[in-house]
Order: C-alpha cells, then structure tokens, then sequence
C-alpha cells in the first residue's frame, strides 16, 4: 500500500492519471480544472507522462482529439470544468454512440451566467442525458481513486463508454488532503492494458461513427443505455477489486453505487453528491433526530434499486443538491421520485437546492433543513405527498420586485 | 439480329481494388464523390480518414453500408481536424512507448482529414487552425463546392461573389452573395504549413500528384479542391468536369503551390477565358445575365479574379 502525503487535490488527481499511462492527454485550463492539466504538462517536461500531451485550441478539440485517440486505440484522458465541459459536449455525445472509452475528471464548477468560477452540479448534470458514466467523489482520495475505478469501467470492453469523474472545484481541487496516491506498478497490477474491440486500423478498415437512419439509431441509442445499466455490475466489481487491493472500501455493500453513513433504522435520510457528503455526515452526527447519509456515487448509471434499499425504512428524505433544472426542480430530487415511484415506499421527499455557485453550505444550513424536516414530520404521519422545492440560502429581498410579488 | 449481339456487354471497370466504392449515395456527376476517388487512390491502402458532417460523409457512410475500403472516422461537422489530431498522437503515442507492437509504424501510415468548405472555411476553422498550428502529421483535403450542399445549398464562406444560393438568394434587391470567397490556403500558409496546394478534379493527376507530394512531407499539409455540385450550382450532371475545367482556365480557380510558405508551380494560362463563359454555365449565376445592373456585378468578379491573377503570375 502506498504512504499517505499532503496533496492539493489537482495535484493528487494529475498523479492518479500518471499512474495509468494515459497514450495521449488533451486538454485545455480553465479554472478550477487547471491545476490537473498543469501537473501533467509538469510531469509530461519530466519525461514522466509517456505518453502525447496535445496542448489543444480549446474543449472542443481536445474532446475530439481524445476521441480521434480512442478511436485508435488509446488510453486517453482529459480534464474540464463548466463551460468547458459544456464545449466538449457536442463530441461528448457522440463519444458514447460509437462506444469509445475517454476518461475525464471534470471539476465542477456552475454554468455562466452570470460567470462564476466556483463549485455546483450545474456542469455535471448539464451532460446527464449524453450517455457518460459520471462518478461523484467526496473528498481528495475518492476522486484519486475515482479516476482508476473510471478506467477499468470505461474501457470494459463489454461497457466501452466515456466517463465523467467528477470532484468539486476548489472544495476538493484547491484543498490540501493526505491522500495515498497509486504507483504505476499497482495501477498496472488494476488497471489491466486497454483491449480496444474496434480500432482505426488500416490493416482492417473499419467505419466507425456512420451516419445511421431511423432503421438502425434506435438501436445504436439503446445500446448505449443497456451498457450503461450493465455498468452496475461492473462498478461493482471495479469497487470490490479496489477494496481488495487498496483496502479502500467505496460502498461494498451497496454494490459499489452508493454509500451509507449512520444508524440503520434512522427515520431520516439526507441524500447529497460530492464534498457535502462530508458535512453532512457531521451534522447528521451531532443532531438529536435520527438521521442517516446516503450519498450516491454515480448519477449515470442511475443507482435506482440501491437507493430504493437503502431509503427502505425512513420516513422523510432531504435531498440537498447543487443543481437546479429551471422550470422543473432540482434534479437529483426528481430522479429520487421516479425511483421511488411504484416502489411501494413513499416517504415524503424535502428538496433542498443550495450550494449553488460557490455559496457555502454550512453545517448550520444542513442542521436546520434537518429541523424542518422534523417538524413536517411530527406535524403528522408521511402522508406520502411529495413537499415543495425549497430554496434555504436564497436571500429574497435581494430579488426585484416584479419577481417576488 | 440475334438475341447474342443484344446481350450487354461484359463489364470493363472492376472496382475491386477502388477504396472508395461505387454505390454511394452521392448524386450523379457529384464532383466531390470523384475527389473522393481520387483521394483514395493517391493516399492507398495504409489509411486512416477523419471525415467532417457535409455531404461525402453522408452519402458514403449510410449504416450498415460504406464505400469506404480505408479505415475512416466520423464525428462531428466541426472536429475532422481534433479528431485526426487524436488519430495521429496514439499512433505516435504507440512507436513511443513499449506494448503496442500490433499497431502500424506512426511512418507507414498517412493520416487525413476531409472536410467541405463549410466544414472548412467556416465551423471547423479552429479545429484546422490547431491541427496546422500543433503541426500534426496529417493531410487536411477540403473538398470545395463552395457552399453547404448537404442542408440544402446555402452559403460558405468559400461561396464565391454572385451566387445565388438558399441563403444568398437573388432577389430584387439582391445579386446573390455579397461577399468574397474566403482565402483558405492563405491562411493555411500563415499557419506554417509546409506544404499548401489548389487542385481541381477537373485535372486528376495534378490532384493525385500534389497529395503523394503532400504526403512526403512531416507535419500539416493543406490541399483544397474544386469540385463542383451538379445540385448546387445547377449545371446538367454530365457537366461536371466541364464546368470545373472552366473554374480553371477562367482563373476563377487558380491551381497552384505553396511550399515552405513559398509560391511555386503555378498553373499558368496561356489564354486565361474571360468568366462569363465560366458563370454561364450555372443556374447559380443565371440571374447576373437577366437582372438588370448583372453585368457590373460580373464586371466586379473579373476585376476580382484579374487582381488575382496579376498577385499570382497567372497569365503566361
Ligand atoms: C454544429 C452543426 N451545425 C450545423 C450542422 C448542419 N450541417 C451538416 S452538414 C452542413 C453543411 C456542410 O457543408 P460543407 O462542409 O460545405 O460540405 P457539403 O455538404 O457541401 O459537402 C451543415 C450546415 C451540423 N451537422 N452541426
Ligand atoms: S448535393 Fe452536390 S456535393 Fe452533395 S452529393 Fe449532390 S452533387 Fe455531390
């Protein structure tokens, strides 16, 4: 096993990707990704990175570069975040209808505008529906580790898809952490040589990416999405096989999707993605109502049938999330309800949006959507009637008039 | 006569050993489909293409069918270029590094990027301008029919002065395109390309000739070819070459090369025709002759292309 160092959480990422070889890295700053994409470049002047580095135009080319290397064969990598990401998405879509395996950490940052550089979901969520497998890590070793669990699940070649391994911006990259960082040799011991199943090879010519009519895309699209449920499994491999050689343990018991925190038969749950996860596992330690953390891994696959266990008994979920589809609702909450519906099991769900654009959400912040909850919940049994969407951190009279009245 | 001297006769052309097939989907007298053809046969066997969204792409690639006997990739309309770039490093990344022994030599294999003038001039210009600024080992073709034939003929960039197209219509207060065809192989030139060249169908060897010369050399190159659009230009289809032939000895399309950011090998015209004998062949310039006021917009081309001629030493 590997010895524990203090790493800035970009730093540490860079050194996860070394460790896998990357053939080719493409990659383009931008705030709070750069630091990812600096170490590489470091490591690749070294001579450490074996690999191609293309220090690319933008996103967009170094998404399609990626995927013109995955198309021949190559283990590639890239980092983004927000707008970035949002410039990769036009090729990132196609990425997974020609079933090409690319590893991205994407440091999550919101969406302009107005411009903000800091952390939320919004990126991440704003590529929900393009077939990609998106990890979420909670803190500086799971988004190391992350990164190899996305190879070995990216390049399966029974799943070949693109992979999102998401870790929020500043709060994980900016933020110094003992992490224990993979050597090559036991990256190489994991991790096996990608076995590419279609490669742009002219001793076989292959046409790869056609141009497909209403007879054939159907079935193009649901392959993606039958390989994208089949990814459960093998998520759930790559975490077990993790466990045994790293003796890090991401959610064994839940098939690798998700992990729990706290008592069993809690009357609460708080369900959240990435660095809050660590927050509310604090508060969910020092408040005097029962309450327990449930923190999804992946959003693509979704984790249905793990969440529907894991919330089998509580009454109430608070569902905190830094995401928001305008017009609609926070859409963790709303995939939690689709889960949910048919299950026999109704809790009421209380969704909470926050965290959005780099506002901190506070132990306090968490601790009183908790009292909320509480409250509804001696108001009377779950009546099983989904509550409304809240907004806690939104300072109304900082609105316009003709918004709030 | 007996039923013997009806018989057709046995076929002549095998297509066999071509590496891009008949039985496309592109439109008879299709220009681009014999640039195509023409591609493949310079480049041979040991290829890999990067294709953008236009017309070749879709014509060629229709699932579960492809003409293409090379290995060749499709993404999207703006990335041939990134894409090709990608191709080039793994094989690059693979004569590097130990474990890859399966893959061609980076040196054996000629890595291409075909795109249209739209894919071109216009949408995937940052893609070309990264590809040729990184220096990629790779051949970009722009195949240039000046216009966005496969949405239905609007215009590019590369549209030239006068043509009427789907968003240039001519109309009573308008004769066509207002704008000037964008000057590609400069720009690919200013890039560093080492080598940069104008082709047209209309003269296949020089076309084929200037791609194994473009393939000699490491790093970008840049070759644009005219091949026009019976659709687009409205000209009958077996006029093709006809019409392309025209685009050259008009001057409205000089053939020439760039190497080492150096003018060389221009095709020269010993009787360079005045362009109406050129625009008259195409519905897309129909209304310059009818329209009132037409005769001074073909004026401003001749003026346009002279002008060129003159800076490229086009007339012997
Ligand atoms: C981002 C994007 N915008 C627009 C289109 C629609 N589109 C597909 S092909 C094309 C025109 C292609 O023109 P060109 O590159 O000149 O090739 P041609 O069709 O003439 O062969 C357009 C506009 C697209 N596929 N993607
Ligand atoms: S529209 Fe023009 S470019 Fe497209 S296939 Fe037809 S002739 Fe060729």
């Amino acid at each position: 096993m590997g010895e524990q160092t203090m790493l800035k959480g970009d730093r540490a990422v860079a050194h996860s990707v070394l460790s896998a070889q990357p053939d080719v890295v493409s990659a383009y700053p931008i705030t709070p990704q750069t630091g990812i994409v600096e170490k590489l470049s470091e490591m690749d002047a070294n001579g450490d990175l074996r690999g191609q580095f293309l220090k690319v135009d933008s996103e967009f080319n170094a998404a399609s570069s990626c995927i013109g290397a995955s198309g021949a064969g190559a283990r590639v990598f890239s980092a983004t975040s927000s707008q970035g990401l949002k410039l990769m998405s036009e090729p990132l879509f196609t990425a997974s209808g020609m079933r090409l395996p690319l590893v991205l950490a994407v440091a999550n940052r919101s969406l302009s505008g107005p411009l903000s550089i800091w952390n939320d979901h919004t990126d991440a969520f704003a590529e929900r529906d393009g077939g990609m497998i998106q990890f979420f890590a909670e803190d500086v070793q799971e988004a190391v580790d992350n990164i190899l669990m996305a190879y070995r699940v990216a390049e399966d070649p029974e799943i070949s898809l693109p992979a999102l391994a998401n870790l929020d911006g500043y709060i994980l990259t900016h933020v110094k952490e003992p992490v224990e960082v993979p050597t090559e040799e036991e990256t190489a011991e994991y991790l096996p040589k990608r076995d590419p199943h279609a490669t742009l090879d002219p001793k076989d010519p292959k046409t790869m990416g056609a141009f497909a009519r209403p007879e054939h895309w159907t079935e193009t699209r649901f392959a993606v999405h039958d390989a994208l449920l089949r990814s459960k499994e093998t998520i759930g491999d790559a975490v077990e096989e993790f466990a045994d050689q790293f003796g890090r343990d991401y959610g064994l018991e839940w098939g690798g999707l998700l992990e729990t925190y706290g008592p069993e038969d809690a009357e609460i749950a708080l369900l959240g993605l990435g660095s809050i996860v660590g927050t509310m596992r604090d508060v969910a330690d020092d408040h005097p109502a029962s309450v327990k953390v449930v923190k999804p891994r992946v959003i693509r696959p979704y984790p249905e049938e793990a969440l529907r266990e894991a919330l089998a008994g509580v009454e109430s979920v608070g569902v905190l999330t830094k995401e928001v589809s305008p017009g609609h609702q926070g859409t963790l909450a709303a995939e939690l309800k689709s889960a949910l519906y048919g299950s026999g099991h109704n809790p009421a769900i209380h969704s909470s949006v926050l965290g959005l654009a780099g506002r901190d959400v506070t132990k306090g912040d968490i601790s009183d959507i908790i009292d909320e909850i509480v409250d509804a919940t001696t108001a009377g049994p779950s009546t099983g009637v989904i509550s409304e969407e809240d907004w806690p951190q939104l300072k109304r009279d900082m609105l316009p008039d003709e918004v709030t009245h | 006569m007996s039923s013997q001297d009806t018989a057709p006769p046995e076929p002549e052309i095998s297509h066999d050993d071509d590496l891009f097939k008949p039985g496309h989907r592109a439109c008879a007298g299709c220009g681009p489909a014999l640039a195509m053809r023409y591609i493949t046969e310079a480049t041979g066997e040991n290829t890999i293409i990067s294709h953008a969204t236009g017309c070749m792409e879709v014509v060629s690639s229709p699932y579960p069918e492809s003409s293409w006997d090379v290995s060749w990739i499709h993404d999207v309309f703006a990335n041939a270029p990134g894409v090709a770039s990608g191709v080039e490093a793994a094989y690059r990344a693979f004569d590097e590094k130990e474990g890859f022994e399966e893959f061609e030599d980076h040196d054996d294999v000629n890595f291409v990027a075909i795109g249209g003038d739209g894919a071109t001039f216009d949408i995937g210009m940052r893609s070309l301008s990264g590809m040729m600024e990184r220096g990629h080992d790779v051949l970009y073709i722009a195949y240039d029919n000046e216009g966005y034939m496969n949405t239905g003929i609007q215009r590019s960039s590369s549209t030239p002065f006068g043509a009427s197209t789907t968003t240039s219509p001519a109309g009573s207060e308008s004769f066509g395109n207002d704008t000037q065809k964008k000057n590609m192989p400069a720009i690919a030139a200013d890039h560093g390309c080492e080598y940069v060249a104008t082709a047209s169908i209309a003269y296949p060897t020089d076309f084929k000739r200037k791609i194994e010369k473009a393939l000699e050399h490491d790093g970008a190159k840049y070759i644009q070819v005219s091949a026009p659009c019976m659709l687009g230009w409205d000209f009958d289809s077996a006029e093709t070459v006809n019409v392309a032939k025209l685009a050259v000895q008009t001057g409205m399309q000089p053939l020439f090369e760039i190497v080492d950011g150096e003018l060389s090998d221009v095709m020269s015209l010993s009787d360079r025709k005045p362009v109406e004998e050129y625009l008259e062949t195409q519905g897309r310039f129909a209304h310059l002759f009818s329209k009132e006021g037409g005769d001074e917009v073909i004026e401003e081309i001749q003026e346009h292309i002279d002008e060129q001629a003159e800076e490229l030493g086009l007339d012997r």
